[in-house]
């Protein structure tokens, strides 16, 4: 056991060395896989937040009822009493013309156009919180309360998150295309670099077979070497999403402020992170392993 | 300690490097393998440590059945035996002191115990000042005591040599089977291919001759 970890402890000695000593190749090839990561990773990390804030939205769908303008009170009390046995229906609350005048004057800064208006052109609403439902049950109940003669008209809000929804859905899965390209590409850069490092080392391994090693011993470097570069090029490309995040949330400040909402971007989470760190240290050892195996055996000594 | 029994080498070109060869070298033994260039004195040392597989024929080392050897035990098979090659094989990339560190690094040797190994091992070929250099620096003589220095640093209970005194003038020459005379004396079989004609000339040790790969004496 002592012997065994000693050995392990020698490889990884040896493989940090063998980086320290092509610093600026080493870590351009991490660079490299950091950069082609951060794509399909950043992608993944926004479409991770707006499948936070669409969901949040529309699980609980919104429908708003524009009554007409020549409604009356009595119409007003009608609808009232429709909604209140209206099944499905979380809750609902009336909005008067002359309270969402006052919410557009107060809340959009435009109080100087309102101001001018001679007549108030809004009409009155009622907001409509409804239970979760399917698309379809949803449809009906818009086209329900369309029919009802003192409403002109029945919006439901959260079409947009709707939409939203199947665009997020489309980028997933570009993401996970694009992620197993650039595995792909990943292990393509760790198989290539060690070939050229198991050329290089000819004359060691050569020697090292002569004298004793096993094939798995002189493997544990070059394994190593895949699994480290492989996990530090992830690490890169968590770093370059970290700022890219950071830059992103100032400029989102002003946005959200504008819009007073809150969203900011949130980076991955710390099993999202570790996964992503792990995955690529599997994939860089599997390049690495893949590599070996091809190049290792042509080195018999004579 | 090593036996040959009717062992054939048949290249594939169809050159017969060795033909019915037979011998058996006792534990504790001092040989010389001689015969002239091309005779199959380096072909018979491969098949000792399985670099190269017999056409035919048995061959033993230290209770093992080499022909028997699956790929995966080979290294410990190898691990047994010292070696010091015919082209050296010195690995110029790092120092004297790292290239003798390489065999008890294969086998798992922890650092303090390998280091003192290695300066033990380097003190007894008269190497320990140059521990830190490049083997580059070294002259031929000295090179070849490196070879000696890795090829004993684990202890092997069989050294094998292949012309170690090829390129060195005569007292240098002494001076090395100085040494390998010394290991026999603690227990250590030795062989050796050489075909220096002043150290034959010793007859205090069996000589094991090769004539176009047979063995004649």
């Amino acid at each position: 056991m002592k012997m065994w970890l000693s050995q392990h402890w020698q490889a990884l000695g040896q493989t940090l060395k063998q980086l320290a000593r092509t610093p600026l190749s080493s870590l351009l090839s991490i660079f490299v896989i950091g950069i082609a990561f951060s794509l399909p990773l950043g992608i993944y990390t926004l479409i991770g937040n707006l499948q936070a804030l669409s969901g949040h939205v529309a699980n609980t769908p919104q429908l708003s009822l524009f009554l007409r303008m020549d409604a009356t009170s009595s119409d007003i009390e009608q609808i009232n009493a429709r909604l209140e046995k209206f099944p499905n229906i979380a809750s609902f609350k009336f909005v008067s013309k002359e309270i969402a005048l006052q919410q557009l004057q107060h809340e959009s800064g435009l109080a100087d156009v309102v101001d001018s208006l001679i007549k108030n052109p809004l009409p009155d609403a009622f907001v409509i919180d409804i239970q979760p439902v399917s698309p379809n049950e949803l449809e009906s109940i818009q086209a329900t309360m369309k029919k009802w003669s003192e409403v002109e008209h029945a919006q439901v809000d959260t079409d947009w998150a709707r939409r939203l929804d199947a665009f997020i859905r489309l980028g997933q899965f570009a993401v996970l295309m694009l992620a197993c390209l650039l595995g792909f590409a990943l292990i393509i850069v760790v198989f290539n670099t060690i070939r050229l490092q198991i050329l290089t080392k000819r004359d060691e391994i050569e020697v090292s077979k002569l004298i004793g090693a096993t094939d798995s011993f002189i493997r544990r470097p070059f394994l190593y070497f895949g699994a480290i570069q492989g996990m530090a090029g992830a690490a890169s490309a968590w770093l370059i999403i970290a700022l890219g995040i950071q830059a992103i949330n100032e400029s989102l400040v002003e946005l959200t402020q504008l819009y007073s909402i809150d969203f900011f971007i949130d980076h991955l989470s710390l099993l999202d992170s570790l996964s992503l760190l792990l995955f690529s240290a599997w994939l860089g050892w599997l390049g690495a392993r893949l590599s070996v195996a091809q190049h290792l055996s042509l080195i018999e000594p004579e | 300690m090593i036996s040959f029994k009717n062992v054939y080498k048949r290249y594939p070109d169809g050159f017969e490097a060795l033909k019915n060869v037979a011998f058996t070298i006792d534990a504790g033994e001092l040989v010389y393998l001689t015969g002239h260039s091309g005779a199959g004195k380096s072909t018979l040392l491969k098949l000792i440590a399985a670099i190269e597989r017999p056409t035919s024929g048995h061959i033993t080392v230290s209770e093992q059945n080499v022909n028997a050897l699956k790929k995966s035990t080979i290294p410990f098979l190898r691990r047994s035996l010292g070696i010091i090659f015919q082209d050296q094989k010195i690995l110029y990339d790092r120092s004297v002191f790292a290239n003798v560190m390489l065999p008890l690094q294969i086998r798992g040797f922890e650092k303090k115990i390998s280091a003192a190994r290695v300066r033990a091992a380097l003190d007894k070929v008269g190497l320990l000042a140059k521990e830190t250099a490049n083997p580059i620096t070294l002259s031929g003589g000295e090179k070849q005591r490196l070879c000696i220095a890795r090829a004993v640093v684990h202890r092997p209970s069989i050294l094998i040599a292949d012309e170690p005194t090829a390129n060195l003038d005569v007292d240098y020459a002494q001076s090395i089977m100085e040494v390998f005379r010394s290991f026999q004396q603690v227990g250590v079989t030795v062989l050796i291919a050489t075909h220096d004609v002043t150290l034959l000339n010793d007859t205090r040790y069996r000589t094991l001759t090769l004539n176009q790969g047979k063995l004649i004496s």
